[in-house]
């Protein structure tokens, strides 16, 4: 059994790191729909991916959280990105796949992927 | 849903919303009694009989974004439709908990699928929260208790990247050692 006493030691590690962290960078919101609709079509994958690759990839100024149901359940899973001004960008029927694009295009490059937004359906 | 694992995370979204500052979740697999019991228990606003009485009806909801709710009442069918059992229990102020229960070989049972990712998804996005997970496959079992965790890092943050590869490494390994090689 794998237990916590290691955790002692990542902390230690981790103190020497604090303060690298860039939190009053203008924020990029990345918004996914965890209600019944958004799970039952595949929001978790898609929300592990985001968060994943975000942090992987050190992406300042990104942070990635969950939300209800938005009211349009039939093109979940959902992911809402709002700029540091507040503009929002819709991607519906998102997969992983489609996820890591999102990251890669929209978050690293600032590209919105104007194919998987709502307003292209 | 196609994984009860997801059903769980769904369910606990309501505990969440209740305002709850510590969620149980218990997944238990006893074999020799052919059961999977689910508890799902929180510390939140709790119900009242009125609410109670409505929670496993498919047209009732407090969302106005939709007028269904069905998180509930998919896992309530998830389990009866087994030849198991469903009971949830509530009263405000006093929190809730909701009791699953399957018959563990049944053809209709779903799949328990990736449970370490509904507890991962619960711990990383909803840091202010206390979870205790606790996985049991006849007579072995082990827990994660975030309140343990959270001592140990003296204010580190629980969703930072070392601390999030670790949980997932603890998540799995002890997962596999209790599992065997089995799927549930």
């Amino acid at each position: 059994m794998k237990s916590l006493a290691e955790l002692k030691a990542i902390k230690e590690k981790m103190q020497g790191q604090v303060g690298i962290r860039n939190n009053d960078q203008a924020e990029t919101r990345v918004v996914v729909g965890m209600a019944t609709c958004g799970i039952a079509a595949g929001a978790r994958p898609v929300l592990q991916t985001l968060s994943t690759l975000v942090q992987e990839k050190n992406i300042p100024g990104v942070i990635v959280t969950q939300t209800g149901c938005i009211g349009l359940c039939q093109y979940e899973p959902i992911v809402e990105v709002y700029d540091p001004e507040g503009e929002k960008v819709t991607y519906i029927n998102m997969d992983e796949e489609k996820a890591k694009e999102i990251v890669d295009k929209h978050l690293v490059r600032g590209a919105v992927v104007t194919e998987y937004t709502v307003g292209n359906i | 849903m196609l994984e009860l694992s997801l059903n769980i995370l769904d369910v606990a979204q309501n505990s969440i919303k209740a305002q709850s500052t510590l969620i149980e979740l218990d997944v238990e697999i006893n074999s020799e009694q052919d059961r999977l019991v689910v508890l799902i228990n929180d510390d939140g606003f709790g119900m009242s009989s009125e609410q109670l009485e409505k929670v496993t009806d498919p047209f009732f909801t407090t969302r106005d974004t939709r007028s269904v709710g069905l998180g509930v009442p998919f896992f309530k069918d998830a389990a009866e439709s087994t030849g198991g059992e469903f009971k949830i229990e509530s009263a405000p102020g006093k929190g809730t908990s909701v009791r699953a229960v399957f018959g563990l070989s049944h053809i209709d049972r779903v799949p328990l699928g990736d449970m370490n990712a509904t507890v991962e998804m619960l711990v990383f996005f909803n840091t202010g929260i206390d979870f205790v997970y606790r996985y049991r496959v006849d007579d072995e079992e082990f827990a994660l208790d975030t309140r343990e965790i959270k001592e140990l890092l003296e204010g580190a943050p629980i969703d930072s990247p070392e601390v999030k590869i670790f949980i997932s490494e603890f998540l799995k390994e002890n997962t596999t050692e209790i599992n065997k090689g089995r799927i549930f």
